[in-house]
């Protein structure tokens, strides 16, 4: 059973058009960055924002129906649990709204709290519970009622790094049990990647890619995703193994290829030196030095020239090489290092 | 070290905490503290006492029901010319009480525009009665309600009614088991409000439901009366209607007193 969706969003200075194609039991991402639409489509979906979207399911259509008629389920970004009811009332809300009998519905959230590891906090209020614990109330509010389509809007956003990590993968296992439909909204490319099965990018307001968590990373086809994902990232023409960059420059390539190419090479593969690098089949040209960012275990470098890169080098070729903004060096790299797609 | 306090200051303000203070004090000082037991419970005392206090809660439950609702419709919907029915919402607030009883009349009157029809077809007649009371308190009592609400549901984040709107929950549930219970202090101070200026109600009373004890004679009225007669009287009554002012005031104490800090 596939939910398809045609959103149609529009406002002032900004539209929305998205179509959407989401199979029973997967888990789509939702990826752009801020002022993209992504929450705008949850909204559609959710039927909070007025639009001439178009959302059929099971040969049911949504169009039309208030959000309180569609069989969804939301975790918002900042839960919004009410603040007055205890986490059992808050999970039993839904049913109860829907007609449930007060025993019933008591019943389902106890289970639902149990299974989100909260059994013991069925009488806490939501503000004497942690970033994490709200969390997972409000996933189990909204899968209570048993949903067709789960709607996450930066479900883990609101978290402090290290809970984020644990409840990630709690999250990602109740999604794996969960029979629906998902939508998951998230800035964070770390999110998408681990929780969706399949990802769509949007920038304003429309598709710019879609594909599976280990396409997106190894074939990028624009900017963002490229940032995101952390790859040099260029659109050239091939012929042959050379390939002639859109903004400039030519790379040599080891598998040939014909016509419009994306090039992409992760900064690792980039080799930095004070003198032009001496024979072998290489890519070398000059470039200088405009930024400096110390990461983790390796330093990210900045460098303009023909054509701009990023390089990560170990912090001992930093200290080698003394490296200043504005220093002049020799780019080096492998042609098999070098990964080109069709555009 | 600071300077001393300026006198130009000092002695206005010295004089101004005076002049509102000492009137209470006389108050206290006069009273028939010897015979005030008797007096709180004599029939007059009593009965203006226990009319005043059903009169202002009723009108209070009359508020409570119109006021509460007419508070969302301000701050939630997208209806026309908001800004301006607020305005008119809080004219009560500010116009003398005696011209709200004059425009009660003109209204609700024997030959008012609506009161005519009201005594022809139904054989009600508001003006004058205890029923006449509990709206002209109503009328003017009102507006501190509705402001009161509506200033807490403009502040209640409303994104929390999307959440249970997501939940399957209509307007309606949405309104008595989330947004409701979020605005309860609003609700609550309002109402403390409204009560307190229903129960002190006189010019809007005296105007439209006239006084006739047992009746339409409040507290407020039966002071005013009393002071003729029977001074104790009004005294022992304006330090009943004293102390319920003081216990408003104690129970509002956080929301309206503390200040900013």
């Amino acid at each position: 059973m596939t939910l398809h969706a045609s959103l149609r969003v529009s406002r002032a200075g900004f539209s929305l058009e998205l179509d959407l194609d989401i199979e029973a039991g997967e888990v789509v991402a939702l990826l752009g960055p801020n002022g993209a639409g992504k929450t705008t489509a949850l909204r559609a979906l959710a039927g909070l924002v007025g639009s001439s979207s178009q959302i059929t399911h099971n040969g049911s259509t949504w169009d039309g129906l208030p959000a309180e008629k569609r069989p969804i389920g939301v975790v918002f970004q900042d839960y919004l649990l009410f603040a007055h009811m205890t986490a059992l009332d808050n999970v039993a809300f839904g049913l109860r709204a829907r007609g449930t009998r007060k025993a019933e519905a008591d019943t389902v959230a106890l289970h639902w709290l149990g299974q989100v590891g909260l059994g013991d906090f069925a009488r806490a209020k939501p503000r004497t519970l942690s970033g994490g614990q709200a969390q997972r109330v409000a996933l189990a509010r909204a899968l209570a009622t048993s949903p067709e389509l789960l709607l996450l809007d930066e479900p883990l956003a609101a978290l402090d790094a290290s809970t984020r990590l644990r409840v990630r993968s709690e999250l990602g296992r109740h999604l794996q049990d969960y029979p629906g439909h998902t939508l998951l909204v998230t800035h964070d490319p770390l999110d998408a990647m681990v929780l969706a099965d399949r990802i769509v990018i949007i920038e304003d307001g429309r598709v710019v890619q879609q594909g599976t968590p280990r396409d997106v990373v190894r074939q990028p086809r624009t900017d963002y995703v490229a940032h995101l994902v952390g790859l040099n990232f260029y659109r050239g023409t091939a012929h042959g193994t050379e390939v002639r960059l859109d903004e400039g420059g030519t790379l040599t390539i080891a598998e040939p290829a014909e016509g419009p190419v994306h090039v992409v090479f992760p900064p690792s593969a980039v080799s930095l030196f004070t003198e032009k690098p001496a024979g072998s089949p290489r890519n070398s040209w000059q470039a200088v030095v405009s930024g400096i960012e110390q990461h983790a275990h390796t330093t990210r470098v900045e460098l303009d020239g023909n054509p701009p890169v990023l390089a990560d080098i170990t912090t001992a070729t930093v200290a080698e090489l003394r490296l200043q903004p504005g220093d002049a060096l020799w780019v080096s790299l492998k042609a098999t290092e070098i990964h080109t797609y069709p555009r | 070290m600071r300077s001393r306090l300026p006198v130009v200051l000092v002695l206005p303000a010295i004089a101004g905490l005076a002049f509102l203070l000492v009137p209470l004090a006389g108050l206290l000082i006069k009273a028939p503290w010897a015979t005030l037991p008797s007096q709180l419970f004599s029939a007059e005392v009593g009965q203006a006492l226990r009319l005043s206090l059903i009169c202002a809660s009723l009108a209070t439950v009359v508020c409570l029901v119109l006021g509460v609702p007419l508070a969302w419709l301000l701050a939630r919907s997208d209806l026309p010319g908001r800004g301006v029915l607020r305005a008119l919402v809080t004219v009560p607030l500010v116009l003398p009480p005696v011209v709200g009883g004059v425009a009660l009349l003109l209204v609700l009157g024997r030959r008012g525009i609506v009161g005519q029809h009201l005594d022809q077809w139904f054989g009600i007649s508001l003006p004058f009665t205890t029923a006449g009371v509990v709206l002209a308190e109503a009328f003017v009592a009102m507006p501190f309600l509705v402001i009161s609400v509506e200033g807490a549901l403009r502040a209640a984040d409303p994104r929390y009614e999307e959440a249970a709107a997501t939940l399957g929950a209509s307007r309606w549930l949405t309104f008595r088991r989330v947004t409701l219970p979020s605005v309860m202090p609003g609700v609550i101070a309002g109402t403390v409000l409204c009560w307190a200026r229903a129960l002190g109600e006189f010019g809007a009373t005296i105007t439209f439901a006239g006084n006739f004890p047992g009746r339409t004679t409040t507290m407020p009225l039966a002071v005013y009366l009393a002071l003729e007669t029977d001074p104790d009287a009004a005294i022992v009554l304006s330090i009943v209607l004293l102390l319920v002012s003081v216990a408003v005031l104690a129970g509002l104490r956080d929301k309206w007193i503390s200040g900013p800090s």
